[in-house]
């Protein structure tokens, strides 16, 4: 709160250096998210850290990761390859640089798409209602009455296996609760007296839609976005381990988990490495996850939590308002 | 109550004949000849077209796709769901050989889920910010991110390494050996069973927390009343009902979890059927697993709502 205050506070320097207060008030309120938070500070770092080895995997991969070394095969982790080689005497700590890229590639597009979607889609059916509303809830109740990961699997089997095939799966089981959390945003801004103001001047629906509704649900969006993208990871992880994935040979840490398990004796650092690169990144995006959630909106957060993780998802929209009675 | 009861029933069938045509939707715009699933690239080629057309009305497809559907509705109400491309058995046989294991492993994990996570949020929630809740929340932040699957290979490595111990992996069902029933189903319950607790003891942790600083439960503590009575008899029932809630929700992350968690330990289990018939791409199986799936969610979901309006007298639909 204070540095939000401080941040609008006008800069003693005036006009003339406009940038830097700018600047400055971001690196210190970037500074005092990580004394509030320093473990989504911690999770933060590492979060960029994994982002950095995925961008510039080409300079820092000691090896090809499709490159096959007969010489080397089922090595175990030694001075010439830390992570060891795989049954075709691949280089793992390679596959696993590689295959960050893959993950977080596919986890980015398939949030970003999926909240995307069901956060329009949410602000059109909050500020709508009416029989558009009504539908659209029974819609995405219908995606949400599926597990997530059955879901993708069924899409991903009918679109056809490859990269794009599993961003759609993946974004697709991400829509409804973008559109739960969005529309309940929205539904409270309608009422809102600047909005009653703009429909009141003749703006139409989709200059208040987009000017007047979405700026507000920009927060929301922001923490449906990190707190989802841990489990997008494990999704595309968890197809890529049922062969359901992106096809080999593409280095994804799902396929090499599959991989490992085709040896009558899996080795233990085909397995060991590609599910610790898995749990590092949930973990660290998660963490950040939690802090972006505490900082945009502390009163909210164990609401949200339910929100996001869905509960009460079955019932009837009526259904949710005795609920939260309850839970207050 | 009544009335609420038959209108949420009236709901999930409406959500679940939803969830059904979307399943049909998308298996049928699959791209591929479903010959070419069944019989491979080179038995495909070698047949002529009129063979082709004979196989595609044997097995159903050469109809319009809303004769197909009510079809599929007819096979669902004869109880038999259709036939497996590979296997010549039913859907129905195969539910019943392996469903009985998924659903030990389902019903055992939400057992664990409860007996760990509920004390554990207890526990943290007497003491907020001291050392046991420091300890429960980072391990609750680890066991949420742990991808269940992987942890589940490194024990069956693990045992395999130290102990030379495999879990037996074809269909053994409780009433013939519990025993080795038990075998299979310990593994992927303890770590679905962890994964939930952990968002358990979380939950129970912030909702107990919210209760506690309310009025009655000053008033409980005025009158007297020992911590243990006011922690357990006054606040916990109060904080319990959004854990019922999330509890549901859980089970489809237990579901869906279940089908990678069995592939992980060999487990015989439904799961391991939905992936084998994804991968050959046996459209029949996978329909109707994929039903099955959606329609326990949706079950479980109404009765975590009926359970909501049993349980809190203010709830009155």
């Amino acid at each position: 709160m204070n540095d939000a205050q401080a941040s609008v506070q006008p800069s003693p320097l005036g006009a003339t250096v406009q940038a830097s207060p700018a600047h400055r008030s971001v690196a210190r309120e970037l500074f005092a998210f990580a004394r509030r938070n320093p473990l989504s500070a911690a999770g933060g770092l590492v979060a960029l850290f994994i982002v950095f080895v995925a961008l510039a995997a080409p300079l820092i991969a000691p090896r090809e990761p499709l490159k096959a070394d007969f010489r080397r095969m089922s090595k175990p982790p030694d001075a010439q390859s830390f992570f060891g080689t795989d049954q075709v005497g691949r280089d793992t700590l390679s596959r696993v640089i590689y295959g960050a890229r893959t993950s977080l590639f596919v986890a980015f597009s398939a949030v970003l798409l999926g909240t995307t979607v069901g956060s329009l889609w949410g602000v059109a059916c909050g500020y709508l209602g009416g029989r558009f509303d009504l539908m659209s809830q029974r819609v995405m109740e219908i995606l949400q009455a599926f597990p997530d990961l059955i879901l993708a699997m069924a899409i991903s089997m009918a679109i056809g296996t490859g990269l794009p095939a599993v961003i759609v799966a993946i974004a697709i089981t991400r829509i409804p609760f973008g559109g739960r959390v969005i529309r309940s945003v929205a539904l409270s801004v309608r009422e809102m007296p600047y909005v009653e103001a703009a429909r009141a001047s003749g703006a139409s629906a989709t200059r208040i839609m987009t000017l007047h509704v979405l700026p507000q649900c920009v927060a929301p969006y922001l923490v449906l976005a990190t707190t989802h993208l841990g489990v997008a990871i494990v999704i595309e992880a968890a197809l890529g381990f049922l062969g359901v994935g992106i096809p080999p040979p593409t280095p994804t840490w799902g396929n090499m988990l599959a991989d490992a398990i085709t040896a009558l004796i899996p080795q233990w650092w085909l397995v060991l490495f590609p599910g610790a690169a898995i749990t590092v990144t949930v973990l660290a995006f998660n963490l950040l996850g939690d802090g972006i959630r505490d900082t945009l909106d502390p009163k909210l957060s164990p609401a949200v939590l339910r929100l996001v993780t869905g509960a009460g998802r079955s019932g009837p929209a009526r259904a949710g308002q005795p609920r939260e009675v309850a839970a207050s | 109550m009544r009335q609420y009861l038959l209108r949420r029933a009236f709901f999930a069938l409406g959500t679940l004949i939803g969830v059904s045509l979307i399943i049909f939707v998308v298996l049928r715009i699959l791209p591929g000849d479903p010959l070419v699933a069944i019989l491979g690239m080179e038995g495909y080629a070698k047949l002529s077209p009129v063979d082709r057309a004979h196989m595609m009305k044997d097995l159903g497809f050469a109809d319009s796709l809303p004769v197909q559907y009510v079809r599929w509705l007819k096979d669902i109400a004869s109880g038999q769901l259709g036939k497996s491309f590979f296997r010549g058995d039913t859907v129905a046989d195969l539910i019943l050989r392996r469903g009985p294991i998924t659903a030990e492993i389902g019903i055992l994990a939400v057992i664990i889920s409860w007996l760990v996570g509920l004390p554990v949020g207890i526990l943290s929630a007497i003491r907020p910010n001291g050392w046991a809740d420091g300890v429960a929340r980072s391990l609750a932040v680890l066991f949420i991110a742990i991808p269940g699957f992987w942890l589940g290979l490194l024990i069956v490595l693990a045992l395999l390494f130290w102990f030379g111990y495999k879990a037996p992996i074809v269909i053994v069902q409780l009433w013939e050996n519990p025993w080795q029933n038990f075998q299979i189903i310990v593994g992927p319950a303890l770590i679905l069973g962890l994964a939930q607790g952990a968002y358990i003891s979380r939950m129970s942790r912030s909702c107990l927390l919210e209760v506690i600083r309310e009025d009655y439960v000053r008033t409980a503590r005025a009158k007297g009343a020992v911590e243990r009575k006011v922690v357990l008899h006054h606040a916990l029932p109060n904080a319990l009902l959004p854990v019922i809630t999330i509890s549901g929700v859980l089970l489809g992350f237990v579901l869906g979890g279940s089908v990678a968690v069995e592939q992980a330990f060999g487990v015989p289990g439904l799961g391991r059927a939905l992936v084998t018939a994804v991968v050959e791409r046996d459209i029949i199986v996978v329909q109707n697993l994929v039903l099955l799936y959606a329609l326990i969610f949706v079950a479980v979901n109404v009765l975590v709502d009926l359970s909501y309006a049993w349980l809190d007298p203010r709830i009155r639909y």
